[in-house]
């Protein structure tokens, strides 16, 4: 052994797979992988859970993530995660979604699954962009930010607004605990993964679905170096979706607290 | 001998896919079908069985429901009606593509877009020719009647298991709608403990974890896979040919038909033989694998056919790929939630033929 038992500060999860990930450097997807595999790990709860990957930069998320998962159809997964639960009652189930995914074309199986109560976990990668085909135009996109179908901005009079899904499925009678979060600091890190901890608590509740939006950057949909991206994160995207619980033990928090 | 009762072809589906074990329906409402959900929920199926029944917000979730729960390794299932079917084929795509079993239900109603409520056949190419995007197939079985639409659950469940490939029920609003006396099998055991190997059960230190994915991201990966979903379908067009003969071994005419079609041209087989016309009916019951070796030995036998379907014309092209030119084939048929009359059939083949 390299490293003596006394001297270990840090070691990978063996939930976490020894293939080297498929995200650019800096991107925040691999962050939030782990973090939901070490919960998965310390809950001790591997033979139990069953993850769904979307369609988007995170397709192979189970190539990564050391449990059982299926793929879904762009959007689907909310539906995917309603059978599998359906039959599995008593296992942990969760998705893992970007925005266009959850917020585009799957917004009637994330509100129905929602407003139905399933009792499942939902991670929400909101980058604000369609990564995975080269940076187009997503539900999120800020006003005024480029992207490839946007290039002069996003001029919502012509395009449409931006939509605050978190806040909306946060109105459903269905959902639990909603929050929103952000992996780029170590602080940050920390609070998300006692978010994702308590998504798959909730489980054993029987009460509904947990949904965390991690807020997150694309310095390659962005153009962005990932340092530069990230304050773009914290100057941008934090004013307009600010971080904080929406929604704990079924009750709406009233003010969501201030970005960090 | 099993419980007898009069009952709808949508209701006997709903009680055999009860009694088959199966362990999920996800439906959502569409005529000339909706009595299969109406029925399952008068049943409280998670009260007799355990069976899961859910109403999904549209057909697109209820088949990626069915997607997800197939990948638990149970038996699951969805029924709909044409529109609703064609939404649900890209998630039918990606069950073929993930090789995972399940039972669909299309009771087929008159097209294009809204169409009409009525009977139709018009859904043959979407069934047997894949439907969705990528090189795939599945097993097309098309009951002709009210018992078939109970026994094919049973049927349908264990060739969907044995190839872990989606089979198709092609009906349509007649066998759907109307009521004949069924005899019911047993009840089942539900699936629910035997264990498949490639489920997503929960990975566990004595297994690799299990994946449920059709991306493969390298084409040659790709293309292996494909190798080995077209050997299943190999296997299909070997093993699982199913048809129906009546009176064809002296017939001088052949009508080919399916479903519905092939009750009525029951009847105008004996017409045609009370005016002395020597007919007969070969009746496809799975579409896929086609019944082509069958059709081709007929071909050197009689001295036309004819095939019948409530369509343009659709399942002609492969009675004809089969004759492959050695005897004329005609094709009759309505459309749009028209339904031909036994006479009319018998008219249409006189005439195709210059019979008399
Ligand atoms: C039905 C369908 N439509 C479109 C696509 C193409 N597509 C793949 S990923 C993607 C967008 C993904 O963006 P997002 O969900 O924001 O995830 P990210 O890549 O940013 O993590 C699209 C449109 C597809 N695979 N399937
Ligand atoms: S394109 Fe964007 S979301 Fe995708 S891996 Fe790269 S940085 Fe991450």
């Amino acid at each position: 052994m390299l490293v003596s038992p006394e001297n270990l500060v840090y070691t990978k999860t063996p939930l976490m797979t020894d293939k080297p990930l498929s995200y650019c450097p800096g991107c925040g997807h691999g962050t939030v992988h782990r973090m939901i595999m070490e919960v998965v790990d310390e809950m001790g709860i591997q033979a139990d859970t069953i993850g769904i990957a979307p369609v988007g930069c995170s397709v192979l998320a189970y190539e990564f993530m050391n449990i059982d998962m299926q793929q879904a159809a762009h959007g689907r997964a909310p539906a995917l995660a309603t059978g599998i639960k359906r039959c599995w009652p008593d296992k942990y189930v969760f998705t893992y979604q970007g925005d266009g995914d959850l917020a585009a074309i799957g917004t009637a199986e994330t509100i129905h699954a929602c407003n139905r109560g399933e009792n499942i976990a939902i991670f929400f990668v909101n980058n604000g962009i369609y990564g995975m085909t080269g940076g187009q135009m997503a539900p999120t996109t800020l006003p005024g930010m480029r992207s490839s179908t946007t290039p002069y901005g996003r001029d919502v009079a012509l395009m449409g607004n931006p939509l605050k899904i978190t806040e909306l499925v946060a109105m459903l009678p269905g959902t639990f605990y909603v929050s929103r979060h952000s992996v780029h600091t170590p602080l940050n890190v920390r609070k998300f993964k006692r978010a994702a901890r308590m998504a798959f608590e909730n489980q054993k509740l029987n009460k509904g679905v947990s949904f965390i939006e991690i807020v997150s950057n694309c310095n390659s949909g962005w153009k962005m170096s990932p340092v530069d991206a990230n304050k773009w994160m914290e100057d941008n995207m934090f004013p307009f979706y600010p971080l904080g619980d929406i929604k704990v033990n079924g009750e709406m928090v009233s003010k969501p607290t201030k970005a960090e | 001998m099993g419980e007898k009762k009069l009952m709808k072809g949508n209701e006997a589906f709903a009680e055999a896919a009860i009694r088959s074990g199966c362990d999920a329906y996800f439906g959502y409402p569409i005529t000339p079908q909706s009595e299969v959900m109406e029925y399952l929920a008068a049943q409280q199926p998670h009260l007799r069985t355990g069976m899961v029944l859910l109403q999904a917000e549209s057909e697109v979730a209820a088949i990626n429901m069915v997607y997800g729960a197939a990948g638990t390794g149970k038996k699951v299932m969805t029924s709909s009606s044409s529109p609703g079917i064609s939404l649900k084929q890209e998630g039918i795509s990606y069950l073929v593509g993930s090789e995972l079993p399940c039972l669909i239900l299309n009771v087929v109603r008159g097209g294009p877009g809204l169409g009409t409520i009525q009977p139709s056949q018009a859904d043959y190419f979407q069934s047997t020719k894949g439907g969705g995007h990528g090189d795939y197939r599945m097993i097309v079985l098309a009951p002709a009647s009210v018992q078939e639409m109970s026994d094919f659950v049973k049927l349908g469940f264990d060739l969907a298991f044995k190839y872990r490939n989606p089979v198709l029920m092609l009906s349509d609003g007649i066998i759907g709608q109307m009521m004949e006396q069924v005899e019911l099998f047993e009840q089942m055991p539900r699936a629910t403990e035997f264990d498949q190997t490639w489920a997503t059960t929960g990975k566990t230190p004595d297994r690799e974890r299990n994946i449920i994915t059709s991306v493969n991201l390298d084409p040659a990966v790709q293309e292996r896979h494909n190798h080995k979903l077209q050997a299943k379908y190999q296997k299909m067009q070997q093993e699982e040919v199913r048809y129906e003969s009546f009176d064809c071994e002296d017939a001088d005419y052949l009508l080919i038909a399916y479903g519905c079609s092939a009750r009525i041209c029951q009847k105008s087989v004996k017409l045609a033989r009370a005016k002395g016309i020597k007919a007969g009916l070969l009746r496809p019951i799975t579409l896929f694998p086609f019944p082509t070796v069958e059709i081709k030995r007929l071909a050197g036998k009689v001295k036309g056919m004819m095939a019948v379907e409530l369509s343009a014309g659709q399942m002609v092209e492969d009675v004809r790929l089969a004759v492959d030119g050695r005897v004329q084939v005609a094709f009759y048929g309505r459309m749009g939630g028209m339904v031909h009359s036994p006479e009319e059939v018998v008219d249409a083949l006189i005439k195709h033929f210059s019979i008399g």
